[in-house]
């Protein structure tokens, strides 16, 4: 029996060619990514790799040098990433983002969503009652820094719906990214916190609803609603709407791992996760929107009348989006 | 379980994941010191990236006089905010699945069934660093520490840095909570080289030629250790343990060189090889694998 006539031998020295041709493309497309490569290297890169694939196939049944199986197993691998690693380039994925996957992950959360606006409307319903029935509550809920509290007199209160700074536009920019950043900020933690059984999620809708309720009524014992709500909904519509569905991002990621069903948690949780994601992105993108309307439009608009247009406009554009955009367009 | 059918533990660090193709892949899950050196790399290119462009920018607001004070720092914070919260997002999708400190460490993100790295994986396993470190990071240098609370924070804001960020040590697959959110893992990728064969053609000689009743000893394992070991580098300490094993092996098997050849010890031990492996491929093709020494080929047909 001589060692030439070895098949394993013999497999290799036919394929070897083909191993060689493939280490150097991926090589090239690890280095310096797959643009690096020619039209013909990226035909041939997918033929490549499935050959290896199937050498790999028959090395680990006919083979018994250890090396050849390593390094196919290597090299597949590594071929495997070139071929099959992220499929979406940055500037392909912002724009199918936009174009259909957010509202359909939007859509498709609708159910949490509305839990979340539910959860946080109890808290905002809460602390308006908790309020009017008794303005000193209003301490409890918003603590004792808040300038705008129970013993401001009703013309200072209505003096901070329509103020006007010598140097507005410098205090706001400031204000609007100290808001983006925070908000964002909150809205990427109801997601997150979504891990923790969604509990927090609940806590934190809740919480912010209180404070708008504690706000409102104090507002309301003064007979300054109408003027309250046109200051607070001009970025509010938005910005209120972008916290109920980062709730409900949360509530995704909570209910997939309190409630996994048929799967395990970890596989509900790889399914309905990514989705969440998006879902978060989404409402970190609506805090930008609501945080450029709070320190510019709010401040620069102080007509109470124009204030309720822009709300309702900024209202029914994102319901509009998130209903009717990117219908009947699923992909992977 | 549904995750056991179609990925399932090797060997430690080892998994299998099944590629589109219906073919088992080998990866190995990256080491736990070598990510936390790549999300230090990262952190590090992060602040001397958001460090020069925010030194560019004050020359240049300074000399141009373009924006106040406030307005600027406005800008800044934004940049801040964006440049944290998509730096890796923005890196795992522009390069399969890499960063600059995990490409240094030779580091990538897989999807853990073996399908492609979506871009929303992307997106969730990122989104969730804000929380496993960034906004608890950020607290800790925002407490106010005049206030008696402070130090219960810290140990709060502690505990919740520790649980999430030491979280991959606490799971078989290295997952932190991002990971498990997105389904992901983050493997090593090192360079595997194809050397030569060990059985040539001239690898046959007839001073070392066995017998079947020779070759009928040993199994793969043996063989494989075998292979190990002619692949070390010459070295007079390799030199030794060939001439052990070559004189462990004759005594096992029986063979004696023929009267006045002295016996060298590496072409014995090439001969060996490629007989032996010619032997056990040969009998693996008529579907018997004899996996060592110790492995009853008749009762176990594989």
């Amino acid at each position: 029996m001589s060692a030439a006539g070895l098949k394993s031998v013999e497999f290799r020295r036919e394929r070897e060619a083909g191993w060689r041709e493939l280490e150097d493309i991926v090589q090239r497309a690890e280095r310096r990514g797959l643009a690096s490569l020619s039209a013909a290297e990226l035909m041939r890169l997918p033929n490549l790799y499935r050959a290896a694939v199937s050498s790999l196939s028959v090395a680990r049944v006919i083979s018994l040098d250890q090396n050849v199986v390593r390094y196919l197993e290597n090299l597949s691998a590594r071929a495997y990433l070139s071929v099959y690693g992220a499929r979406t380039r940055p500037g392909a994925f912002i724009w199918s983002f936009f174009a259909y996957r957010l509202p359909a992950a939007v859509r498709a959360a609708r159910w949490p969503i509305l839990i979340a606006a539910l959860v946080f409307a109890l808290g905002g319903v809460t602390g308006f009652a908790l309020v009017a029935q008794d303005t000193e509550h209003y301490y409890a809920i918003m603590g004792v820094d808040e300038s705008r509290n129970p013993s401001a007199s009703t013309a200072d209160l209505r003096e901070t719906l329509f103020r006007d700074d010598e140097r507005p536009r410098d205090r706001l920019a400031r204000f609007a990214s100290f808001l983006f950043s925070n908000n964002a900020g909150i809205g990427m933690l109801a997601f997150a916190l979504g891990f923790a059984l969604g509990l927090p999620a609940f806590l934190l809708l809740f919480y912010n609803g209180l404070r708008i309720g504690a706000f409102a009524a104090l507002f309301d014992g003064r007979g300054l609603s109408v003027e309250l709500w046109g200051w607070l909904l001009i970025h509010g519509s938005t910005e209120l709407l972008a916290v109920c569905i980062a709730g409900g991002a949360g509530l995704v990621l909570g209910g997939a791992i309190a409630f996994p069903g048929r799967h395990t948690r970890l596989d509900t949780l790889r399914l309905r996760g990514p989705e969440a994601g998006l879902v978060a992105l989404g409402a970190v993108f609506m805090f930008f929107v609501a945080a450029l309307l709070e320190g510019f439009a709010r401040e620069l608009i102080t007509d109470t009348v124009t204030r309720y247009i822009i709300a309702s406009v900024m209202l029914a554009a994102w319901l509009t989006y998130f209903t009717f955009v990117g219908r009947g367009r699923t992909d992977d | 379980m549904t995750s056991t059918l179609l990925t399932e533990v090797i060997d430690g660090d080892e998994r299998r994941i099944v590629s589109p193709e219906g073919v088992p892949l080998t990866v190995r899950l990256a080491d736990r010191g070598d990510r936390a050196a790549a999300f230090m790399i990262d952190l590090l290119a992060l602040g001397v990236g958001f460090a020069a462009v925010a030194i560019f920018m004050l020359w240049l607001n300074a000399e141009l006089e373009l924006l106040s004070r406030h307005l600027f720092n406005a800008l800044i914070g934004v940049m801040y905010f964006l440049l944290r919260s998509f730096y890796f997002t923005y890196f795992e999708l522009r390069w399969r699945g890499s960063t600059p400190g995990k490409r240094l460490l030779g580091l990538r993100v897989i999807d853990n069934k073996g399908g492609p790295l979506l871009g929303r994986a992307v997106v969730a396993r990122n989104m969730m660093r804000e929380v496993e470190f960034f906004l608890p990071a950020g607290w800790l240098f925002s407490v106010d520490t005049s206030s008696p609370q402070a130090a219960l924070f810290y140990l709060l804001v502690l505990v919740w840095l520790g649980i999430l960020v030491l979280m991959p040590l606490f799971n078989r697959d290295r997952m932190r909570a991002g990971d498990l959110v997105a389904g992901t893992w983050v493997i090593s990728v090192p360079k595997t080289q194809l050397l030569a064969d060990l059985s040539p053609a001239d690898a046959t000689d007839s001073v070392y030629a066995f017998t079947t009743e020779q070759l009928s000893i040993y199994g793969v394992y043996e063989l494989q250790v075998l292979e190990d070991i002619l692949r070390k580098e010459a070295s007079p300490a390799a030199a030794e343990s060939e001439q052990k094993v070559c004189e462990r092996i004759a005594e096992k098997i029986g063979w004696t060189p023929p009267a006045g050849h002295t016996v060298v010890h590496r072409r014995f031990l090439e001969a060996f090889y490629a007989a032996q492996r010619a032997h056990l491929e040969h009998r693996i093709l008529f579907g018997h694998r004899r996996a060592s020494k110790h492995d009853d080929e008749k009762r176990e047909p594989a």
